[in-house]
Parts: structure tokens; sequence; C-alpha cells
């Protein structure tokens, strides 16, 4: 992305994870039941219902206006915004308009340049969430849509920021580094489907700015940032325009696409909700506690266990993977931070990623005791990845799940270093098997012992320290050679 | 506590009632046995309630809106649910779908409106006693038309939970009966808070009407006795005042300059309130279904078409105007500043006297059909707006006849102060009784 400048801003709009919905005392754990089981007048818009707020979403955002330096301003109020749609059951939506609950603030990333960039905050407000349709066949040609209310009056933050990023990465970060002090504060999940959703501003300096809407994942964000960026670009470079419009973006192709321009002429008609007092609420702010937020663990992490930058930044990333790193070494902080920031950094993520499962399938006792049989010598680290890997599918196909030196022994996967004439006989072996590789070595092709290590390992299946089979392998070819 | 049922078989030749309770349930307590009527835009869990629009028409609650929960607990039976204009957009009950209420007093004339079908109910002897919604007089009006007694609450004083809205910031349910005792009566019943209607204050009402007004300051306002308001009617009105202070009152002249925009100020404020609350009748939920082989909003622009009468699709249009981007600081910003003008004009005025007095309608009942345009209904809420502009308690109690018909004297005091409002009714129907 280097050449014209780039301008990125976000509205971020994250389900606030109370136990009761924002108006009404309904539950919000509604995503394992049927449609239409969390409700009552209130969410269903029933006539002659009213909406009582719900303080702790008020307070739970108020705790990230303080987390992220906001002003909490001294009377907010909250405003309909008037639209027909019918996954909006009373034809508005509970929001704040032109007092929103706090403003001002900040958010700090790493920029792409190196250094910090700091990402200003326009405003935090609370407001509802709509329910939800349900398309029979496609939305453009199904038969018929279905209404399902349950997720109507989820308590919502929104969260605005300035276009002070440069870059769909920088984007990605204020959205990792947003999820993760969310999360801290202990008022968000991002694991549960559908709690994040982002309108994106992206304009290349000097043209149109262009709003995409719809974006549900983290990266969806760089995805459709990218795309648009490319657009734009081309747009310029046939020294076309870009239009000043709102598109979609298409999650499955990985587009956007222009929104009919009907859709931008909505006159929402806001006012003041008549049915609820005006927030007075600047005070409570004193009595808010932080907890730890993402950089200072990230520098604990550093001075407490010595992890790497790169290590550390990763490990408090997510709230949960923090807590599990610190539940994994905590018997052994000395002798495990070091193997097991590694483990989890580098390599326990990937494998979860790839799975797309959570971190909660992985048990923090039995980490612990897979990265004791790497350190203390028991297994290779080739083993160690194999062990885990197992692990991972146990958990996943719900099968009886072994501990990691029953996997060990079950599939014979302890290490063979020890054995020295065992290790002899198979690398007399591969020297037998291999002559013209010995030759190649002999002559002095380095790449050529790299192969017969390969070839060692395999035949003891990857359960030897390649270190040891190199020496072993040296050793022997110079002793025959003499 | 359900006791016994009461058997409600009325002649209703005026059309007051939309649903009858044929057989209603009843109870123990402040109101055991007494059968009470419920205005249409109440919710009745069980009991249909249309609003009197074909909109809702087979609508049937699944819940008890706050005051219908009171009644019932008191051992109220609510016997049925009265006509109103649609919505409770009207003065006269004319704009009900389902055809006007008749005022029991002369067959030609409306009842007033909006609560006319409880209004009706009362004066007719059907019930006892009637729950009304007053958001510009809708409660007053029909009470001095039909020669009861009708009173609107303090804003807050009662819940409206339950209560369709119409206008949030102006509404309140209330009390309506032939009497002031029993006005004050239904009114220990509904008053208080309900932590569902954060609106609502924990003021509870525990009085009995007192008759002694010795010291009592009255403020008569000028506006209430200038053009448009029918001589016949001030000199009623200005007789009754009359009354109090030969029961120990004086009266002092006051002006409320506010009074010249008050009733745009409420116009612009109900009407836009209204576009946004009848937005969700869109045939999806409840009520006539959409068409749901058509686009969703072709559905449900043929829904509200069909389904909402004239003056209701005027107030939407009006008020969605008022709302609109350029339009709001023009409108409804500057309504509500005149809205604040109004409170502090009463704020002003009432610091020096315990209550205002006049005529609560400018004119008697007007014969069916004879406001045809709607400027000239809009004009007859003047006197009746200001109350729910400021939020005051307001009160209508009979003062004679007019043509032979009901005149109404009205009674305005301060916010919280709906027992003073009281007393002052009470004295003078106990001075004219006697």
């Amino acid at each position: 992305m280097t050449g014209t400048p780039v301008i990125v801003g976000l509205e971020v709009h994250c389900q606030l994870d109370t136990q009761s919905k924002l108006f009404c005392g309904c539950s919000t754990d509604y995503r394992n039941d049927g449609p239409n089981t969390h409700v009552c007048p209130v969410c269903l818009g029933l006539p002659g219902s009213m909406p009582v707020l719900n303080k702790k979403a008020i307070w739970y955002a108020m705790r990230v206006a303080k987390a992220l330096s906001c002003d909490v301003i001294h009377e907010s109020e909250f405003s309909r915004k008037n639209y027909f749609y019918p996954d909006l059951d009373k034809a508005y939506q509970i929001t704040q308009y032109d007092k929103p609950l706090a403003q001002g603030g900040y958010l700090e990333i790493d920029g792409d340049e190196g250094g910090i960039r700091r990402v200003r905050l326009t405003r935090i407000h609370v407001e509802e969430d709509p329910g939800r349709l349900v398309h029979m066949g496609n939305a453009e040609r199904g038969k018929y849509s279905l209404v399902d209310y349950n997720r109507a009056g989820i308590p919502l933050i929104e969260i605005v920021s300035e276009p002070d990023m440069r870059s769909p990465k920088e984007a990605r970060k204020f959205l990792n580094k947003l999820r993760a002090t969310l999360e801290y504060l202990g008022v968000f999940d991002s694991e549960k489907e559908g709690s994040l959703r982002v309108d994106a501003n992206i304009s290349i300096a000097g043209s149109e700015r262009v709003e995409v809407k719809n974006i549900t994942s983290y990266k969806g964000v760089e995805k459709a940032l990218t795309f648009e960026i490319t657009r734009q670009k081309n747009l310029l470079r046939r020294g076309l325009k870009v239009e000043r419009e709102t598109r979609h973006f298409l999650e499955a192709r990985g587009i956007t696409q222009s929104a009919r321009s009907k859709e931008q002429e909505h006159d929402y008609r806001y006012f003041p909700e008549p049915d609820l007092r005006p927030l007075h609420v600047q005070p409570w702010v004193a009595g808010i506690t932080l907890p730890e937020l993402p950089d200072a663990r990230r520098e604990r992490f550093m001075a407490q266990y010595g992890c790497s930058m790169n290590h550390a930044r990763t490990l408090t990333g997510e709230l949960r993977i923090a807590n599990f790193y610190e539940t994994v070494v905590a018997p052994d902080p000395k002798g495990l931070s070091a193997p097991a920031a590694t483990w989890i950094a580098d390599t326990l993520i990937g494998e979860l990623n790839y799975r797309g499962i959570s971190l909660d399938a992985v048990d923090a006792e039995r980490f612990t005791a897979l990265v004791r049989l790497i350190k203390d010598g028991t297994i290779t680290d080739k083993s160690g990845v194999e062990v885990l890997r197992v692990m991972l599918d146990q958990r996943m196909k719900n099968e009886q799940d072994e501990t990691p030196s029953r996997i060990v022994a079950r599939l014979n996967l302890a290490r063979t270093a020890g054995d020295a004439h065992a290790l002899a006989a198979v690398i007399t072996e591969v020297i037998a098997q291999n002559s013209k590789a010995v030759e190649d070595y002999r002559n002095g092709k380095n790449g050529a012992l790299n192969f017969l290590v390969g070839q060692a390992m395999k035949k003891t299946r990857g359960r030897s320290d390649p270190g040891e089979l190199n020496r072993m392998i040296t050793g022997m070819l110079s002793t025959r050679g003499a | 506590m359900v006791l016994s049922e009461i058997e409600f078989e009325p002649d209703d030749r005026y059309h007051a009632f939309l649903t009858i309770c044929r057989k209603a349930p009843c109870g123990d307590g402040k109101l055991a046995g007494i059968a009470v009527a419920v205005k249409d835009n109440i919710s009745t869990k069980g009991i249909e309630t249309t609003c009197a629009s074909k909109i809702l028409k087979g609508y049937v609650p699944p819940y008890d809106a706050h005051v219908v929960e009171l009644l019932r607990q008191s051992g109220a039976a609510i016997s049925g649910k009265t006509n109103m204009d649609e919505f409770g957009m009207g003065t006269t009950t004319e704009n009900s779908a389902f055809g006007p209420t008749l005022n029991p007093a002369d067959t030609s004339r409306v009842p007033g409106g909006s609560s006319g079908g409880s209004a009706a109910a009362v004066a007719a002897g059907m019930v006892r006693m009637a729950l009304g919604t007053d958001t510009g007089g809708s409660i007053r009006c029909p009470a001095a038309f039909c020669g009861i007694v009708g009173l609107k609450p303090t804003y807050g004083r009662v819940s409206r939970f339950g209560l369709i809205a119409y206008s949030n910031s102006l509404e309140q349910i209330g009390p309506m009966a032939n009497t002031v005792s029993d006005v004050s009566l239904l009114m220990q019943v509904i008053a208080g808070h309900d932590r569902r209607d954060t609106t609502s204050y924990n003021q509870p009402y525990r009085h009995t009407p007192d008759a002694d007004i010795r010291g009592l300051k009255v403020g008569i306002p000028q506006e209430y006795f200038g053009a448009g308001v029918d001589p016949t009617v001030a000199e009623l009105v200005k007789h009754a005042i009359f009354r109090l202070e030969e029961l120990g009152a004086t009266s002092v002249p006051c002006s409320i300059p506010s009074m010249e925009y008050a009733l745009a100020a409420y116009y612009v404020t109900c009407t836009s309130e209204a576009s946004s609350n009848l937005a969700r009748f869109d045939g999806v939920r409840y009520g006539p279904a959409a068409d749901t082989k058509k686009s969703w909003h072709d559905a449900y622009r043929d829904v509200r078409k069909t389904n909402f009468g004239t003056e209701v699709r005027r107030r939407i249009m009006l008020g969605t105007f008022a709302l609109s981007s350029g339009y709001y600081g023009k409108y409804y910003a500057k309504a509500q500043v005149a809205k604040e003008n109004v409170k502090k004009d009463f704020a002003r005025i009432l610091a020096d006297v315990d209550v205002i007095a006049g005529p609560t309608m400018p004119t008697i009942a007007f014969t069916l059909g004879e406001k045809s345009d709607p400027l000239s209904m809009y004009l007859a809420d003047i006197l009746t707006v200001p109350a729910n502009l400021a939020g005051i308690p307001a009160i209508s109690v009979p003062c004679g006849k007019a043509d032979g018909m009901p005149v109404g004297l009205q009674i305005m005091g301060n916010h919280f102060c709906d027992e003073r409002v009281i007393d002052v009714a009470y004295a003078y129907e106990q001075a004219v009784v006697s």
C-alpha cells in the first residue's frame, strides 16, 4: 500500500455481554434456542410496552469509555432512529444521537511504519440491536423471510473512530486491540456469533469517501478495505472518479457492492425518546476501577516471564490466550514460561485457527504436561506437534481424550535419542541405502547431509533429535572414509 | 382475587362500547364488584384492544396495562372497552373506525373526545366509573360535554405502561365518574410508581376529598375568557368561580402569554411522536396481516393505507414532516421551547395562587358532523392543551347547562397537587348539590 495515502475510519458495533437485554428483562443467552423464545412485549414492540433501561449496560459502556480515556458527558439521552424494516419491531431503534454517552478518547496501535499510532475516537454510544431476518432461499429471490426477535434489544456499544488509520492492516490492528480491551474489561465476548459488526469509511487522499457496511469479522475488515483500495485506485488510474456512496461487503465473495442509492436517502427523523429520562451518569466514572489492560499485561509478560516483544504481543492480544498462558506456566513459572510462550504463540494458536476451534477446547493442565514432556526431552518438538494435534482432534471429534503421556505411549513417540545402538543401526541402514547421497556428501555437497538426516528422521518417525542425527551421521561418514 | 362475576348486559344505545364483557370477574378490595369501563387504547389481557382502529382489529394483548392490573387487584370488574377517536386523535369520537358515540344528553351531538365512549358510558349510568386518557384534553373535553367529572393527573403520577402510545410526553391515564368522590376513589387505585414506566413517580394518591377551601387563591387567566369562548359558557364558568369565592376562595386575575403558541406546540409535538409511535403497525406481528406475496415495503404501504383512518394518516404525515431533517429545528425543537415557556408561565402563576380556573371547553358539545374541517376542530383544544404541555393536573367538573347542554369548569393545579384540584372540584360540587 505504498503511494497515495489511504484514510480509514471505523464504526464498530459490539454486543455488550450483559445477562439481560437493554430495555427489558429477557435473557441475552439466545444462541442455542429456537426463534422468538427470548421475547416479551417490550422487545417485540407490542403496543403499549415501554423501555426500562438496563443500568448494567450503561455501566459496561462507561468502563469502556474510561479505559479509552473518553469523556463521559454530563447529560446524555436516548433518541429514536425511525425507519421501516421487518426486523425492526417498533419501526424505530432506540439509540443515541446528538447526546452520546461519551466523546473523545483514543486507542493506540502499532503503526505500519513502526512506532505507536494513536487513533482518536469520536464518540461512544449505546443502542439496541434489531431482530434478525432469516431468508428462505436467497435475499433477492427467496420465497419469503422469517423474523426472529431473539436478538432484538441486545445492548450494543458503538465506538466511532476518527479517520486516523492509514491501511487495512492498521484497521485490523485497531479492531484486534479494541476486542482485547473490551474483553479485558469483561464487557464483551468475541466468540459469540454475530457479536461484532463494523462499518468502515475509506478514501484515497484527495478523493471521495466510501462507506463499507456489513462487515462481520476481524479478517473481513482487512479484506473489504483491501478490495476497496484496489477498486478505488483502479478507478483513479482509469481517470474516473470515486463516487461518494455506501457499499455492502459480501463476505463470502470478498467484494464490496454498491448499495442502491435509495438506501442512502434515509431520513431517520431522530428525536429524543420520550419514554426514557436523560442520563446523568458522569459521577459514576470515579467509581470505576479498571482491570489490567492489554498494554500493561504485555509489559508485565515481558518483565515477569521474559517473553519476547512478539510473543508477549500475541499472548496478550486476546484475553483467553493471556489467561491460558498464565495458567499453563503457573506450576513452574521459571521452567515453563519460555517453552510455553513458544508453544502457545507459535504452534497452538495456528493449530486452533486451522481447525477453527476455540482455546476453550484445550485443557491447561494437559497442555502444561505436554510442554513438560518436550522440555525434559521425553519427546522431540516434532512429536510434540503430533501429540498436540491428536489432543485437538480428539476434542473436536468428542472422543475420550487422553493425557499427553498416554498419547506418547500409545503412538510410541518417546525419543529414541538415548539409545545410541538403535540410532547407529538406523544410520548404518540409511548410509547403505543412499550411496548416491553419501557420495555427494563426500564431494562437498552439504545439502546431501540434510537429505540423509531427513531419511533417518523418517525411519525413527520423528522421535529422534535432528541435531543428534546430524552429529552421528557426520561422525560415522568421517570414520568410514578414513 | 376473583370472588365472583358480574353480569353486564347494558343497553348500549349511544355506542359507548367497542367490546362488552358480559361476564366480568371481580374480587375483593377498594372497588369490589364495581363495573369499570376502560378506554380501548389501554391494554387488557385477553380482551381485544383496538384503539378504535381497523389496524388493530383482532389484537388481543397478552398482558395487562399497569392500571388494569391495579383495577383487577382492587376488585373492580372490567366491564368493557370504550369507543374513542382512532388512537386518541380527535375531539369528538367521530374518528372511530367503528362509528361515533352519541352524547347521552342529546343524541344529535357528539360526546366530545377522544375518551367519548368512557364519558358516555358514565353519563348514561352504564358504569359507575371509567378510565380515559388525556393527551390534549381527551378526558376533560368529553367530561365537560357529557356533564361528568374527569381528571387528567400530573404527568408521571399514573403509569402509562400498557397505554398504546399516541404522544408519550403529553398523555396520562385518568379517572372519569359522575362524582368527584368516585374520581378520587379511582385515583387512589391507579396512582403511584411503576418500575415499567420510567417516567412515573413514586407519588401515590391516598387522599379523601375535603370541601374546605377557605383562604384558597384562584388564578383567573384572561386568555380563558377571550375571543373564541362562547359568552354563555364564559358566564356559567364565571358564576362557578363566584361560588368558589362564596366558599372562602379569593380570585386573582392572571395571564398566560405563552398560550399564543400552545396549540401549535401541542400539535407539532403530538403529531411528531405519533408518526414514530404508529410506525410499528405494519401487519407483521398483529392486526390485519400484510400480503406476503408483495415486497415488504409494498405490503406495509397497503396495510397502513387501508387500515388507518383519514385523521390518523393526516397526523402521521404532519409529524413525519415536522421531524424531517432540515425541518426538525423549525418545528419539533421550537415546539419544545414553546412547551417550556408554557411550563414557566404556569410555574410563575402557581407560585402566587393555589389553582387556576376557567372553562374546560370554549363551547358546548358540537352537533355530529359539525366540525368538518380539521383546523376548527384543533382550535377547540385551546383551553385543555396547556395543562398537558405543562404536565400539571387538571379536572373538569360540571357547572351548569347552556342551551340544555353541560358545561365544564376546569381547575388546574401545581405538579403533584392533584389532591388540591380535586378538593376545589369537590367543594364546588358539594356547594351546588346542597
